[in-house]
């Protein structure tokens, strides 16, 4: 490409010929996180201490100490977050390559089927039918689970009942499918995970980290704005934090949309 | 006969919060002996371990023998009350606003005579029982009551100034998704609480007991998350000049000691849970309790703990959680320290392993979780600063004054 | 043990009495008081203050500062030193150890000074301070002060002798009529029965009426032998017993007397006179009951008579039973440790002839009496002395 064109895509967005859209919900320490059973190491939730807010702890400024898990808020995972990915070369936040961190993405619209079924899967026949209306899903593209589970309160959004999480997801198949068939480079989602709530109970438990980090593919959760979306024409700009070796961050993560 | 108090009325915006004074503080090092035994709400005084005489005040030597073998002991309660006068004009700040006071000679059954704080039912010439009170600056002093049971007793205006009694006080339980921060809100509620409100963290998780507190007349869930810094702050920035009673709650318990865990992240989570979790609230709540300690019947009145009996003695089993408990005990130090100008009392409730499920793999004897509600308000009503509640806290404490180091070797098994 | 019998004081005399007049406040300190009596001692003697080798020091508001301090302060050189923390009992104290000193010739002339100021937080603060024993059991129980001791010990022996008010009122009444003939008093209307009754109450039943006022202010008198008096030309009276008592009747629930009682026989035995001889008597009357109790502890009368006999008497300086001539602490105020001084002085006064306007016809022997430090749930200290005048 040549220099011109990188510098009409920024006359673009300033100009608003190109949408930016924000899919990233603000990171708070009452954002739900990911529930395991409690004998198992837990995610730190998000904590923001202060540290002086133009005052006698620093009379002329404010800012913050935050602290958090990798997998808290709107978040990225890398291979290495799964045991399938986890001898991968380049499979950490840190090593892996800064151009996976900007490609397009197919969006999906399962949200009617999910305001009816909480346990709502995707499936393979499904992306075959977004495939008939859109076509083929390219090489190296995300695909994007909308389900407006984003627009939930706190306590529909985590869906907890006595026998877990009740929130949509892929199933095996599809997620199989979509790695191996089409070659995403990863798999975004509204939910707490790319997995389904009852994903624990699928085979293999938990197919969309199983599938997408055993292959060296990615993962985006607590997504928003999807409805802000074509099916195509988007491109996700989804750069994690450089944490050492680390499986995954919260991040900010900025859909380009062709307003035409 | 004391006429029953009234619910207090809403505040005039227009006056000012009457600010708290502390009665006399100053007292000798032997004189602890009483705050001692008042804080666990025993009455004790010093008898000669030669002669066997009581002596009162606080003494270093006997007065019938010189004998410096003076121990503080559990001693009869009863006296008789030889005169009463009613000081209407003190000279200190806290007692002329609490003028006419009444105060009496009480001569012990078993010997010396004590000047006491009287309850309004003690009359001249009769029996009485005593007891030693932590007063509003945190001092131990001699209390008398009538020696039988009066109408509306708990009611006396100076029994009241001793207490931290819940009735027609507003009480915050920090933590109501645990089956104790439940008990102690039915507990609470049922001595007479106006207003029960009852943080719950993570609203959007489900938990146990919800609908014991949902939709329930004097029960007002907050969202509170104590390790949470800002959401403790927002909280008392809602409710925090009507939180007469704070109940922490917070109850975090995993087992595990050091070697056997890998890595801080758990005990990272038991200090955020609890240590820091206990800094937040002492921050967002405590200076309006402070400033709120002399604001009518329900004024602030107290702070109480749930601590594990193991902040005392490490039992390596939960090590760590253990060591969590100790953080929080020494904070309550300062706490107390910091709330006595507010004349707020701070009690801690020292218990064993709880009837709940992460020591549910431990052998009873367990406190059952109502036990430890009902030991809340009695120590509130009766200002206890200090209650081992269940077989097991009682026998930590007994063992760790006969010998510590048997405890810490008998603690690792 | 048997208690031997003590030496007379043979030649033991005192002279000089100073009063620096009261005030309800004062800015200055104790040292500046004591200072003003020392200088007024120095001046009424007719002597340097080089001539002063003894000297016994009473206050309450010193600060850290004690006799030894008080000698450089005021550049005296003395060769016996005494400070006495008594109260209310120190200026018998002070008498009866500085007349052994001059007696024994450890010294020639003592002084002896109590003054105390009175700032406007003084008060309290030595409530406060008190005692050890007050600190830990008394004050953080209303923080009432003497007023509420006093009012359990007074409800009690009241009830106990079937004492009304009225007959307690008596006293203070009488004082106050005695008081009005005393320039320096600060209590300066008359008082009568009704407005005694109608006072309001402090502490039950001790009422305004009942209470000395703290005020700052300064007393003092010189004690030498016989012929350092004459030597100097000093009119001068005769030490002629003394009795001093801690602790007494520890057993007793309620104190019901004070520790004259206990020695009450041998301070007239060594003066070799008689109650009844005595022309004045001069109380420690920190409150009205605990002058009652000291009728009955000096052998006025039988005890649980007190009433009765302040019934049957005048008390006032024309009366046939002359008391507290300058008005007592009650009417003249309470300048701390001088409040001890006080009816010392004036009984010294009146047995030397120079009282002035409270002066007794022919006074020529007096009873003066102390109580102090109210330590727990009693006054510990007491003590009495008989002095004679000139005349007699
Ligand atoms: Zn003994």
């Amino acid at each position: 490409m040549q220099s011109k064109g990188l510098l009409e895509l920024a006359s673009a967005i300033s100009s608003g010929a190109v949408r930016v859209v924000d899919l990233t919900f603000t990171l708070s320490p009452d954002f739900p996180v990911i529930v395991l059973p409690p004998e198992f190491g837990q995610a730190a939730p998000v904590r923001i201490q202060e540290i002086s807010r133009y005052d006698g702890r620093g009379p002329a400024w404010y800012w913050n100490n935050v602290t958090f898990g990798e997998h808290t808020g709107t978040h990225f995972d890398a291979p290495i977050h799964w045991f399938t990915g986890k001898n991968l070369p380049n499979n950490a936040v840190d090593t892996m390559p800064a151009k996976d961190m900007i490609a397009p993405a197919c969006v999906i619209d399962c949200s009617v089927q999910a305001a009816q079924d909480p346990d709502f899967l995707l499936t393979v026949p499904i992306v075959e039918a977004w495939e008939a209306r859109h076509g083929r899903i390219p090489q190296r593209n995300w695909v994007l689970l909308r389900t407006d589970w984003s627009k939930k309160g706190w306590r529909d959004y985590s869906n907890l009942g006595d026998d877990g999480a009740h929130t949509p997801g892929p199933n095996p198949a599809v997620m199989k499918w979509l790695v191996e068939e089409r070659g995403v480079i990863g798999f975004g989602t509204e939910t707490i995970g790319t997995d389904a709530g009852q994903a624990g109970h699928f085979e293999p438990p938990y197919p969309a980290h199983h599938f997408l980090h055993g292959a060296g593919r990615y993962g985006l959760q607590c997504l928003c704005n999807l409805d802000q979306l074509p099916a195509t024409g988007v491109v996700i700009v989804a750069s994690p934090l450089k944490i050492q070796n680390g499986s995954g961050s919260p991040l900010r993560v900025i859909a380009l949309v062709s307003s035409t | 006969m004391i006429e029953p108090i009234k619910p207090s009325r809403r505040k005039n915006p227009l006056l000012r919060t009457r600010l708290p004074a502390s009665p006399p503080r100053p007292r000798s090092r032997m004189s602890h002996g009483f705050t001692r035994a008042a804080a666990e709400g025993r009455f004790m005084l010093q008898r000669c371990e030669a002669c066997g005489a009581f002596a009162y005040p606080a003494r270093e030597a006997c007065p019938s023998c010189l004998s410096a073998g003076l121990a503080f002991v559990d001693a009869p309660r009863r006296g008789v009350l030889l005169a009463e006068t009613t000081a209407r004009v003190p000279s200190d700040v806290y007692f002329r606003e609490r003028a006419p006071w009444r105060i009496g000679l009480i001569k012990m059954d078993c010997g010396p005579t004590i000047v006491a704080h009287l309850h309004a039912d003690c009359a001249e010439g009769a029996a009485v029982r005593m007891s030693l009170q932590l007063d509003k600056s945190g001092q131990a002093v001699a209390f008398a009551h009538p020696e039988a049971e009066t109408p509306n007793m708990a009611d006396d205006r100076q029994w009241r100034e001793m207490t931290a009694d819940p009735k027609f006080r507003r009480a915050l339980v920090t933590n109501g998704r645990s089956v104790i921060g439940q008990e102690a809100v039915a507990a609470l509620k049922a001595a007479g609480a106006k207003t029960v409100f009852v943080g719950i963290a993570e609203p959007w998780r489900p938990f146990a007991g919800e609908e014991r507190l949902r939709g329930q007349d004097g029960i007002e869930i907050v969202t509170l998350d104590a390790a949470d810094e800002k959401s403790a702050t927002d909280v008392a920035a809602d409710i925090g000049g009507k939180v007469d009673i704070l109940v922490n709650t917070t109850e975090y318990v995993r087992p595990g000691g050091l070697l056997d865990r890998r890595g801080t992240s758990i005990a990272r989570d038991e200090i955020d849970q609890a240590y820091l979790g206990f800094i937040n609230l002492a921050q967002a709540f405590g200076p309006a309790m402070r400033t709120r300690g002399a604001d009518g019947i329900n004024s602030s009145a107290a702070w109480v703990n749930i601590l594990s009996v193991y902040a005392l003695a490490n039992w390596p089993a939960f090590g760590a959680y253990s060591a969590s408990q100790a953080a929080c005990l020494s904070l309550s130090h300062c706490l107390r320290a910091e709330l006595r100008p507010g004349g707020v009392r701070v009690m801690n409730l020292f218990t064993g392993p709880a009837d709940t499920e992460w020591f549910q793999t431990v052998p009873p004897p367990k406190v059952a979780p109502r036990v430890i509600a009902q030991a809340i308000v009695s120590g509130l009503r009766n200002g206890l600063e200090e209650m081992y509640v269940g077989d097991v806290a009682e026998e930590i404490r007994q063992r760790l004054a006969a010998n510590p180091k048997a405890l810490e070797r008998e603690l690792d098994r | 043990m048997t208690i031997s019998l003590r030496r007379p004081y043979d030649d033991v005399v005192i002279a000089a009495p100073v009063t620096i007049p009261y005030v309800r406040y004062s800015i200055e300190s104790a040292q500046w008081w004591i200072g003003r009596a020392l200088s007024a001692l120095v001046a009424q003697a007719g002597i340097k203050a080089s001539d002063i080798d003894g000297l016994c020091v009473s206050s309450f508001t010193m600060g850290t500062d004690s006799g030894i301090g008080l000698t450089q302060h005021f550049g005296i050189c003395v060769r016996w030193l005494d400070t006495i923390p008594l109260g209310g009992a120190s200026a018998i104290a002070a008498l009866r150890k500085a007349a052994r000193a001059v007696q024994a010739r450890d010294a020639d002339i003592v002084a002896c000074v109590a003054g105390d100021t009175n700032h406007v937080d003084s008060f309290r603060l030595t409530l406060e301070n008190f005692s050890r024993f007050n600190q830990d059991a008394v004050y953080p129980y209303g923080a009432g002060g003497a007023n509420a001791s006093f009012a359990l010990i007074a409800r009690n022996y009241m009830r106990t002798f079937g004492v009304t008010r009225e007959d307690v009122g008596r006293i203070a009444v009488a004082q106050r009529a005695n008081a009005l003939r005393n320039p320096h008093a600060l209590m300066k209307a008359p008082l009568t029965m009704e407005q005694y009754l109608s006072a309001r109450p402090i502490s039950d039943p001790i009422h305004l009426f009942d209470c000395v006022m703290p005020c700052a202010g300064a007393e003092a008198f010189l004690v030498m032998r016989d012929e350092t008096a004459a030597s100097l030309g000093l009119s001068a009276a005769r030490l002629l017993s003394t009795i001093e008592r801690h602790n007494a009747f520890a057993d007793d629930p309620m104190q019901v007397r004070g520790g004259w009682a206990m020695d009450v026989g041998e301070l007239y035995a060594m003066a070799g006179v008689k109650p009844e001889d005595l022309d004045i008597v001069q109380t420690y009357d920190d409150y009205p009951v605990i002058t009652m109790m000291q009728f009955e502890d000096l052998g006025f009368c039988n005890k649980g008579e007190g009433a009765e006999f302040v019934r049957q008497h005048d008390l006032t300086i024309d009366g046939d039973f002359p008391h507290n001539t300058s008005g007592g602490q009650l009417s003249v105020g309470q300048a701390g440790a001088a409040g001890a001084y006080l009816g010392l002085v004036e009984g010294l006064r009146q047995v030397l002839g120079i009282a002035g306007p409270t002066q007794v016809r022919n006074a020529s022997l007096a009873l003066a009496s102390g109580f102090g430090m109210i330590n727990y749930d009693r006054g510990l200290a007491s003590g009495a002395a008989i002095l004679a005048g000139p005349s007699r």
